[in-house]
């Protein structure tokens, strides 16, 4: 009964880690699928300056670790001259990450919104900015939608990478729980549950996202 | 630069170890999970979901703290590395698993009927028809999933782990600039990740000729 009354004690200060990541998943998500969608438009641009810039910048930002963009952006930028508080750093880090890999996942809706579509358009006379905002964005954004729900799942688990740059998320809230009582065993469990507790209702959410998807494709 | 690339550049091995034994241990032990999955009794099967589902829901970082600080202060002892190669490589069977299953679905269903029909057992089916075909179909999510871990092998660094980004940091610390050696390592993982790229498209091209869908 006693791992019981403990976790009982801890769940107060771990539930305000959790909203903390949950603040940070969600900062980080809606800057980084903004950011990923003018990143998109860019790698398919005619453009080839701006087309060139923005593959370098999704693939050096898809082959770097999410760890070490996080202590780039929280160690280096003050080095240039830019200082940023903690919780800023992380939402800055993970939104460039985010932005990097949504961009691919959002390209490729765009790709498989049907050819004819976009030729229908030209025959109403509508121009290619017209067709992109009202024919192809609609529909390719909404076929991307499940696998960026998916890809939000593993942001959220990627928040606890911010301990390490002293954001009092639920990991580091756990941690200096153990380190205070040396009962790491017990309070990582418990924090490893409340993980779960979001990403298995969220993993259940994409996958009926994804069947109902299926069904208008 | 050249210094500090050298510093870094000591982390690769340690870099590279633990990203292929975890893959290996997440490759064999992916095997059965997916097995179980696939076609085991109701609760065995269920059993394997849920092991997969807890895996791949906790982020991998926990994984480690719960293995290195959890198990290693109260249990037995062990050292960062065994405890980053063994957590790494738990999720990656979780998720191998789930790229297996998605071979093994990707198979025509025919090639298992006609096993059935010659009279092979089911090992025999699995080991000789179904098995070869649906390695093959699973091999470019496998290759995707090994350049990630590439990536995530860095947090092993949270653990004590002297690999590279833990040289970056120490080098940050002792010389006070946060850029350069943060730099440095995101080039290296760039390096490190394309001969692996390049090699799964190749490699990709030659086996997906012999698939029967």
């Amino acid at each position: 009964m006693s791992l019981l009354a403990d976790w009982w004690e801890w769940l107060p200060s771990l539930l305000r880690g959790l909203l903390l990541s949950l603040e940070i998943a969600a900062v980080s998500i809606v800057t980084g699928v903004v950011v990923g969608m003018g990143l998109a438009l860019a790698v398919s641009a005619q453009n080839r300056l701006l087309r060139a810039v923005a593959v370098v910048v999704v693939e050096v930002g898809r082959g770097t670790p999410a760890l070490v963009v996080l202590q780039l952006v929280y160690f280096g930028l003050p080095s240039a001259g830019l200082t940023l508080a903690s919780f800023a750093a992380a939402c800055l880090a993970l939104g460039l990450t985010t932005a990097a890999y949504t961009s691919e996942i959002l390209r490729a809706g765009l790709q498989a919104v049907p050819q004819g579509e976009v030729e229908a358009s030209q025959a109403l006379g509508m121009g290619r900015r017209d067709t992109l905002r009202y024919v192809v964005a609609p529909q390719g954004v909404r076929i991307a939608v499940p696998a960026l729900m998916g890809f939000s799942i593993l942001i959220f688990q990627g928040t606890s990478l911010a301990f390490t740059i002293s954001v009092t998320e639920l990991l580091s809230r756990a941690y200096s729980i153990g380190s205070a009582t040396f009962d790491y065993l017990s309070v990582i469990a418990l924090a490893g549950l409340l993980y779960l507790a979001v990403t298995l209702p969220a993993g259940w959410f994409v996958r009926r996202a994804e069947r109902r998807m299926a069904r208008h494709l | 630069m050249t210094e500090v690339l050298a510093a870094i550049a000591l982390g690769v091995p340690s870099t590279v170890v633990v990203t292929a034994l975890a893959f290996a241990m997440g490759a064999v032990l992916g095997v059965p999970l997916a097995l179980a999955r696939r076609s085991g009794p109701a609760p065995l099967r269920w059993l394997a979901q849920a092991l997969i589902d807890v895996l791949r829901g906790i982020p991998p970082v926990v994984w480690l703290f719960f293995i290195y600080f959890g198990l290693g202060n109260d249990v037995v002892r062990i050292e960062p590395l065994v405890a980053g190669t063994v957590g790494l490589g738990l999720i990656a069977s979780a998720y191998l698993a789930e790229v297996y299953r998605g071979g093994l679905l990707a198979v025509h269903a025919g090639q298992q009927e006609a096993a059935e029909a010659l009279g092979l057992s089911p090992g025999t089916t699995l080991a000789r028809v179904v098995g070869p075909q649906a390695v093959r179909v699973a091999l470019p999510g496998a290759a995707t999933y090994l350049i990630g871990l590439l990536k995530d092998s860095s947090i092993v660094s949270t653990i004590g782990v002297t690999e590279m980004v833990f040289r970056a940091n120490a080098v940050s610390r002792s010389t006070g600039d946060g850029l350069m050696p943060f730099l440095v390592a995101a080039a290296l993982y760039i390096v490190l990740s394309a001969p692996l790229a390049w090699a799964s498209r190749s490699l990709d091209a030659r086996l997906r000729r012999r698939v029967a869908r």
